[in-house]
């Protein structure tokens, strides 16, 4: 008999323009003990399918058809107040965000003690013995002294971690996992992971694990459910589904997943889709405006020289110099990047990465050492005036789609700025031609000019980013996680767009990421940054085979490997 | 801690002094004090002998100098035209300020803030259209108007409560209350619930404002997804989180509820600060003037002090050493 059964699910979201149907009819099992995988895009249902059995769906989203069933009670019909005693007490959620999703305002104890006696008849300091021995479980070294604290005192792992005792607290049969490692470094990842799988069977605990990460599917589900637009597609033993996929969308998907083991010339695509494709114009480069009066030649030598940069942020300021505190995030780097190379920088968060790029941007001024642009010293430079030339031949893409763009301007506007600031145009007539034919390139469209932002997807937004960066006829790209907000399908989509303009325009870029596999399908060469100092620079082939730091070694055993790809 | 509230009491005493600098140059020029002193015959002697008396001739640093120091030790001098000093007129009429102020406030936040619970849970509700309706006639409604329109209603209309004054009090030393009897309750109704209203219509419209915001947030739905009761969700969870910027406004509002209870006062004939200044204002009686200046200030200093050592109680991350908690 199965823990938990969904029997023909469907759910829909009325809106003003009509009903959307997010889940139309799916059938899971899921038992104690066994770890089941939903995986699919965003947009596919799977978040959806989790709310709705917690029942905790958002207005104004309804199921409209199929059961439910927790040990064979049914619970998709029980009234409020019923409901309200299974979350938690039988079904645990774990979200994804450990940063927000406990309240800054409680201790770790105060949270856990609140939800064990919401369900359970205990004292407050029984409840508190039981915190202290569930923190003590996930793995919190002094729960002791650590239940007292607040949740900004813990890192982010330790915090999904305290998510993970809160959600376990009182024994639930079956627990839903939303994305649980998607916010969180490699290495982390996998302690998660590793702790989400002893619980489970430990505690003989049926667990669904909602992510659009073929990774960790592959590391820790017993089964998988694939999605494609509200129906499963494909279910079955991981491994078979994963390593002798039948669906054509699951094969699709296994192929657009970065590959770690060998370097392809391009991104492959999620090609299976049942709608159509708008075909978009695009532009001669060596033709056009973009690609034509670049004012400068092609010298021997390094584009950009970083001597022994360092930066230092103020964590305490105090008046007295002695007693100020610092955090050095960037120790005595140097590294080279030649012309028409692109240069990985590969690390975890923290390890400095980010901030060499806004240091090579200009963003931040180096606290020590020298930037070299084109054999000139950036740092050294001083006025607006002197710079302007340096900030038009560098740009950025940054991570968040959703906070890069201005969301009162329209597109038009957020691209037309940069021209319009370096007087690149000859005629307003011009700017609006520049405008569309970059929207055209980078497969938006021109009537996409006209919108605003929020109008957009993410992947579309990010397009929107590499147009205002190509606005400056620039030379050199800086790219920080451009894609690692973004789904696979979306992420190949961006990356080759990226690898074809660096082609066509011969830029130079710096391509910031965590995510190997994508590091060793961009870059030339690669620098591995820890605690603010790279620990190695090599030909990326070179640093995938032939790894000689310990920790480029860790990072790249730590890896979540698809072992079924083979079969592809 | 400690250290953030002795800095801060620096800044105090900073900007204390530059409202005692403007309260003293209100001596400077707005006329002559000595013509409103002394009698219309006096001779040019007498008059240089009181300037000499006053002080008047000294440098204007010692001046300014007596003047702080004076000011620090509560003496304000003497009213021209009450002829008493300036510290015991004072002390009569601050009680009645700051008990209709104080009321004022409690009702705004025992009523603004429940009601923003509500209209935050059930936004789209009957009853909440009706609150966020009639808070809209609260934030823009003038408030002698109000005054006005309860006087006629509650007073002539219905004579359920007194038009004006603070019915009778009791004095606890040097401290006269009214809220011991039964008329001084009756009295100070419609003139703190005239006073008050804008303020709860901006709590109400805040508390709304940020709890629909603070619902929205991962924590609220992972508390529900543990299953704690409603209860416990929004107002153990939610609500605490919106208390920062209540604070924050909260005690702007004391602030100006104290410097600005001005025209409740005049539409109530409440005998309070407000009316002691206005009086002062059409006498030309500047020792009253800038004494209320500089009280005015020091109540906004002493409010604002609270204010920011409340954010430390309300919100923990402001509270602990960061570098500790690192791990």
């Amino acid at each position: 008999m199965a823990l938990l059964n969904i029997q023909d699910m469907k759910i829909q979201f009325p809106s003003r323009r009509g009903t959307v149907e997010a889940v139309k009819g799916i059938s899971l099992e899921v038992n104690g003990g066994e770890i089941v995988g939903v995986v699919g895009e965003s947009g596919a249902g799977k978040s959806t399918i989790g709310n709705a059995v917690i029942g905790l769906l958002e207005a104004p989203g309804r199921m409209t058809g199929g059961v439910v069933s927790l040990h064979n009670e049914r619970i998709d019909n029980l009234p409020f107040q019923t409901l309200q005693k299974i979350r938690g007490r039988k079904i645990g959620m774990i979200f994804q965000d450990p940063l927000t999703s406990l309240n800054p305002l409680f201790t770790v104890g105060q949270q856990l003690v609140e939800t064990v006696r919401t369900h359970l008849d205990m004292s407050e300091s029984d409840a508190r013995k039981r915190a202290i021995e569930m923190l003590d479980e996930v793995g919190i070294a002094d729960a002791e002294n650590r239940v007292d604290q607040y949740p900004h005192q813990f890192s982010g792992g330790m915090r999904q971690r305290v998510v993970i005792a809160l959600a376990l607290a009182v024994n639930p049969k079956l627990v839903i996992a939303d994305e649980p490692t998607t916010a969180l470094d490699v290495s982390i990842q996998a302690q998660i992971l590793d702790l989400i799988r002893k619980l489970c069977k430990e505690r003989n605990v049926g667990v669904i694990i909602i992510t659009h990460d073929m990774g960790v599917i592959a590391e820790i589900t017993d089964r998988v459910a694939v999605m494609y637009r509200g129906k499963i597609v494909e279910l079955g033993q991981t491994e078979q589904v994963l390593g002798r996929p039948e669906h054509p969308y699951t094969k699709s998907l296994m192929a657009a997943v970065p590959r770690s083991d060998v370097k392809l010339d391009r991104f492959p695509r999620v090609s299976y889709s049942d709608g159509e494709v708008k075909q978009h114009q695009h532009i001669d480069i060596h033709s056009h405006w973009l690609g034509k009066s670049r004012d400068y030649v092609q010298k021997d030598g390094p584009l950009v020289r970083c001597e022994n940069i360092s930066m230092r942020f103020t964590s305490r300021y105090s008046i007295i110099p002695s007693w100020r505190k610092y955090f050095l995030a960037v120790d005595d780097v140097s590294f080279d990047i030649k012309h028409g190379e692109i240069f990985g920088v590969v690390g975890e968060s923290g390890s400095g990465k980010s901030t060499v790029a806004r240091m090579i941007s200009g963003l931040y001024t180096p606290s020590k050492g020298k930037i070299y642009f084109d054999n000139t010293s950036v740092s050294d430079l001083k006025t607006d005036k002197e710079l302007d030339p340096f900030r038009r031949q560098i740009q950025m893409i940054f991570q968040d789609p959703y906070s890069s763009l201005n969301p009162r301007m329209r597109v038009f506007d957020v691209i037309a700025e940069p021209i319009r600031h370096h007087r690149l145009a000859e005629s307003k007539e011009q700017v609006t031609q520049i405008v569309e034919d970059l929207l055209e390139h980078v497969e938006l469209g021109r009537q996409a000019a006209w919108k605003y932002p929020h109008e957009f997807s993410g992947g579309q937004r990010q397009r929107i980013s590499i147009a205002r960066a190509l606005a400056t006829r620039p030379r050199f790209l800086i790219c920080d996680e451009p894609t690692s907000a973004l789904d696979v399908s979306i992420q190949a989509q961006i990356l080759n767009l990226l690898k074809d303009l660096q082609q066509e325009l011969g830029l130079t870029m710096l391509f910031i990421s965590h995510d190997l596999p994508v590091i060793r399908q961009m870059c030339d060469r690669v620098a591995v940054m820890q605690n603010g100092k790279i620990v190695e620079v090599a030909e990326t082939e070179k640093l995938f085979t032939d790894p000689q730091h310990p920790y480029t070694q860790r990072l790249l055993t730590l890896m979540p490997t698809l072992n079924f790809q083979a079969a592809v | 801690m400690l250290k953030f509230i002795a800095g801060r009491l620096v800044q105090s005493v900073f900007v204390m002094l530059f409202v005692g600098a403007i309260a003293f140059t209100l001596f400077q020029f707005v006329g002559d004090p000595i013509n409103s002193m002394v009698a219309e015959d006096a001779t040019m002697a007498e008059r240089e002998a009181l300037r000499e008396r006053l002080g008047l001739n000294d440098p204007i640093v010692v001046q300014f100098a007596r003047f702080a120091g004076n000011m620090a030790t509560g003496d304000f001098g003497f009213s021209y035209q009450h002829k008493r000093p300036v510290s015991d007129l004072i002390v009569e009429r601050l009680p009645a300020t700051l008990e209709l102020a104080g009321l004022s406030v409690v009702l705004a936040l025992l009523i603004g803030i429940p009601m923003g619970v509500y209209t935050g849970l059930h936004r789209y509700g009957v009853i909440s259209k009706v609150f966020m309706t009639l808070s809209l006639i609260g934030v823009s409604l003038p408030t002698f108007l109000i005054g006005i329109l309860f006087i006629y209603l509650f007073s002539v209309i219905l004579g359920w409560l007194p038009s004006f004054g603070r019915g009778d009090t009791v004095q606890l030393g040097w401290w006269s209350t009214g809220l011991l009897t039964a008329s001084g309750w009756s009295a100070i109704i419609l003139p703190a619930v005239t006073l008050g209203l804008f303020q709860m219509t901006l709590v109400m419209r805040l508390v709304r404002a940020e709890m629909m915001e603070v619902l929205r947030t991962d924590y609220i739905k992972f508390a529900r997804a543990r299953g704690l009761s409603n209860r416990a969700v929004h107002f153990g969870h939610a609500l605490k989180n919106t208390m920062v910027p209540v604070i924050t406004i909260t005690g702007l509002q004391i602030g100006s509820l104290i410097a600005f209870a001005i025209i409740t006062e005049t539409v109530f004939q409440w005998p309070g600060m407000g009316r002691l200044f206005l009086q002062a204002i059409r006498q030309v009686d500047i020792p009253i003037m800038s004494a209320y200046l500089v009280m005015i200030g020091f109540f906004f200093v002493v409010i604002n002090l609270i204010v920011d050592i409340l954010y430390y109680v309300v919100d923990p991350r402001l509270r602990i050493d960061r570098a500790k908690g690192a791990n």
